[in-house]
């Protein structure tokens, strides 16, 4: 199978100058190869540096040292640890998606906008709104709320707005942050049959989750973080 | 467009553009900027409003500029749009002969011609962008005019037209801005910036002085027209809010210099730049 990604001693430490040039190291050494198709899931303690590497790798924060070699989609290779801000929002633009652990989202854009968002420049606005319909019913999200304001809604249905906006565009990079957390049982199960149908489709995800469930259904290998760095890498 | 890996791809280019107000002496630009803490030459007194500042914006992007009071911001944009005259440096629009000729060097007729047809400015105070002795719908056409466009009929429709866009009630397109609100002085000032199609609108703080709902109006604005249009913008703010929510990269501004670019998302949540830290750090 074709590498996806390849990450090559990755550093990062923050420098906070408002503590006097106070330094804190969050990953240190992290090495790892992703086939494409793979989804493997990093795990630890809160504070582990999980989310830290989920966010070097998107370039929300900039890796200290290291590569993070990614093999796009026309067969070329672009280090997002170095790459150029036009390239990353190209690549953001074109094949890689994160979606965080809760929904950071416009104000006064309703849900159903929030969500067509994702396809503005890629469908025509009928289809994109079929297909974003489509995903609130799946995902058990009432009638009522679709053109309502996120930012009144309660977790577990701003939830599932943040999967519906990353996984509609059927991203070929997936990077997704507890998408699991504050939904019940049922709905746990609708979010992961949906990444899984990705994953048959050809998406590459890291998946970042503290539930069990979610962690054996979904991933293919784990990574095990712990203070920032990589302390074993295991079959689910 | 695409923005990847096309080094071609850009709209504007911008190198090494400084301003100085006074009399600079040859150590000026060394001896100010953020290391120094100061944009005041200790030789001459001179005042280094911008310096060095080089970027490249690409079709359909909106760059951010931020940095406090006195940072230059205003400078940049101002220069940008020829309202003042650049001390040095280069500035290329990708449609004014292939990016080949340094706007700064242009002449007079040139420049106004590219302030009518290719660029759009929107003021923080309306009073800089609109002629208050001119109705609303006669300010719109004004810079219609300008564009080359004399067809009355055409001129109206277009005028009425925009402002429909920008929900400023047609009743009142033949008043004064001056019995305007603040939030609809800006919305005729977005109109008639944007009333010539322009490829590239600078935006200077537009939305300092609204009430926050007002605020949010105004920049809901701006979100859908550049969504529709495409257009490229380069959006200056102090307020980290509206740069999160309009922008794709950004610029922060000290003394003059740009001490610290990337990502939005970046610059928001991983500034790298001591004087970043302490804007990100300051927000509410």
């Amino acid at each position: 199978m074709a590498t996806i990604l390849e990450v090559e001693d990755l550093h990062k430490e923050f420098k906070l100058h408002i503590l006097g040039g106070k330094r804190i190291g969050a990953l240190e050494a992290i090495s790892f190869v992703m086939e494409e198709g793979e989804i493997i899931g990093l795990t630890g303690k809160s504070g582990a540096g999980k989310s830290t590497l989920m966010k070097c790798i998107y370039r929300t924060y900039l890796p200290s040292s290291g590569s993070i070699r990614l093999r796009t989609s026309d067969g070329g290779v672009a280090d997002l640890a170095t790459a150029t801000e036009h390239d990353v929002l190209g690549v953001r633009k074109s094949e890689m998606t994160y979606c965080a652990q809760f929904l950071q989202a416009i104000p006064r854009v309703p849900a159903i906008e929030v969500v067509c968002e994702t396809l503005r420049q890629r469908k025509p606005r009928e289809d994109a709104l079929r297909i974003a319909r489509d995903c609130f019913v799946r995902l058990g999200l009432p009638e009522e709320l679709w053109d309502a304001y996120p930012s009144t809604f309660s977790g577990g249905e701003q939830q599932r707005i943040n999967i519906s906006r990353a996984i509609i565009g059927q991203p070929r990079f997936l990077l997704v942050d507890e998408p699991t957390a504050s939904l019940d049982l049922k709905t746990k199960d609708a979010v992961i049959d949906m990444m899984l149908e990705l994953k048959a489709h050809g998406t590459s995800i890291i998946l970042i989750t503290h539930d069990e469930h979610t962690l054996r259904r979904m991933a293919d290998r784990c990574l095990h973080l712990e203070a920032g760095r990589i302390l074993q890498s295991v079959a689910v | 467009m695409s923005h990847q890996d096309t080094e071609d791809g850009w709209l504007l280019r911008v190198r090494s553009l400084t301003k100085v107000y006074g009399d600079p002496a040859e150590t000026t630009l060394a001896r100010t900027g953020p290391k120094f803490d100061s944009n005041i030459c200790p030789d001459t007194g001179a005042i280094v409003a911008i310096a060095g500042i080089d970027f490249d914006l690409y079709p359909g992007e909106v760059l951010g500029v931020v940095g406090e009071s006195g940072s230059g911001k205003s400078t940049l944009v101002q220069l940008l749009f020829f309202d003042q005259e650049a001390t040095s440096g280069e500035v290329y629009l990708k449609s004014v002969d292939g990016g080949r000729t340094n706007l700064l060097t242009a002449s007079h007729q040139r420049k106004r011609y590219m302030r009518n047809h290719l660029l759009g400015m929107v003021y923080q105070n309306p009073r800089d962008g609109l002629n208050f002795s001119f109705t609303s719908g006669g300010n719109i056409a004004e810079k219609l005019l300008m564009a080359g466009s004399f067809h009355v009929g055409r001129i109206r429709d277009r005028a009425s037209y925009l402002l429909m866009q920008t929900e400023v009630p047609i009743q009142r397109m033949d008043e004064t801005p001056s019995s305007f609100s603040g939030g609809m002085q800006q919305r005729v000032q977005i109109s008639k910036a944007i009333a010539n199609n322009p490829p590239l609108v600078f935006l200077d703080e537009v939305t300092s002085g609204l009430d926050v709902s007002v605020q949010a109006k105004v920049l809901d604005l701006i979100r859908r027209l550049q969504h529709e249009l495409g257009i490229s913008m380069i959006v200056v703010s102090h307020d980290l809010g509206v740069i999160r929510m309009l922008t794709d990269r950004t610029m922060v501004l000290k003394h003059g210099h740009i001490v610290e670019h990337g990502l939005t998302d970046q610059i928001l949540q991983d500034p790298q730049h001591a004087y970043t830290q302490l804007l990100v750090s300051s927000l509410l």
